[in-house]
């Protein structure tokens, strides 16, 4: 099996202005960001919006077709991680410290979730992140995020 | 036997989640590392891992209903993951445990893990809302 998804940190040379639509071309395309078929829908100078078009084999009660929770985490989790790059200006390696999810209803059978990640502060070690995800309407949130995530150092594996 | 239905969800079969064994009558769910649950290359995607924890902590609180003779749904409230160690391309396992199961509500913990239960490589805390019994339960 294949494993092909490229080093970001080979790809984004340090120095560079980070594209968050580019970044997406990789995180959003190959892996488990593949799998979900993650699109880049836009992003600001410290937030960045993804999204995932609903499929039946995301779903987790096939009674309701309700998505399954982890769906939300993953979108979540990769609009998060780029709201931090993008805030910055540039990538740098880091991991998800933790996450949080509140469901506030659940997404409906067929609609597509948009997800946008908030980069609301830095330090040089921790990236403080929050999000909602949405329907198409980011006044009427499915659910909202909290989390941190932690620089690794030079290497990104 | 047991009236659980035995199929995983769809989102668990796409990710090849199986259940491998039963820990004090509880299912672990394992997930074998494929191209689908990759994140930065060689380890997990936290979302996969997340979707790991998920899928045990709700076969952890079906069970627990069960035991009790209840047939009510659930649904999910909010979930807190901490992830504690990069998951290596290799087997995971996880399996949830129901700290508190109340008639509201469920409180639950799962622990996913690769070579060694002891070193969880994370944990995901979740409440559940327990729903009104469904009628139509067998």
């Amino acid at each position: 099996m294949a494993f092909g998804k490229p080093d970001l940190g080979s790809i984004v040379p340090k120095g560079t202005e980070f594209d968050p639509a580019l970044v997406n071309k990789m995180m959003g395309k190959f892996g488990h960001g593949g799998f979900l078929d993650m699109e880049y829908v836009g992003h600001g100078a410290d937030w960045v919006e993804l999204a995932i078009d609903w499929r039946e084999d995301l779903v987790a009660d096939p009674d309701t077709g309700i998505l399954a929770s982890a769906v939300i985490i993953s979108l979540m989790d990769n609009a998060t991680s780029m709201s931090i790059w993008t805030k910055l200006g540039e990538f740098r390696p880091q991991v998800t410290m933790d996450l949080r999810i509140d469901y506030l209803r659940p997404s409906p059978s067929g609609e597509r979730v948009y997800g946008r990640g908030i980069c609301y502060h830095l330090t040089n070690s921790i990236g403080f992140v929050r999000g909602f995800a949405h329907n198409g309407n980011p006044d009427a949130p499915l659910a909202h995020a909290s989390g941190t995530f932690i620089r690794i150092g030079d290497r990104i594996s | 036997m047991t009236d659980t239905p035995s199929a995983l969800p769809p989102y668990a079969q796409a990710l090849d989640m199986t259940i491998v064994d039963e820990i004090n009558g509880v299912p672990v769910i394992g997930m074998p590392f494929t191209d689908r649950v990759q994140g930065r290359p060689g380890y997990l995607h936290g979302g996969a891992i997340s979707g790991l924890l998920e899928i045990a902590a709700i076969a952890a609180v079906h069970r627990a209903l069960q035991a009790k003779g209840s047939h009510s749904a659930i649904k999910q409230v909010n979930v807190t993951v901490d992830f504690m160690r990069g998951g290596l391309s290799q087997m995971t396992y996880a399996v949830g445990e129901v700290t508190r199961l109340g008639r509201t509500m469920a409180n639950v913990e799962a622990r996913a893990w690769q070579d060694d239960r002891d070193k969880p490589i994370a944990m995901g805390y979740m409440h559940y809302l327990i729903k009104a019994k469904r009628e139509d339960a067998a």
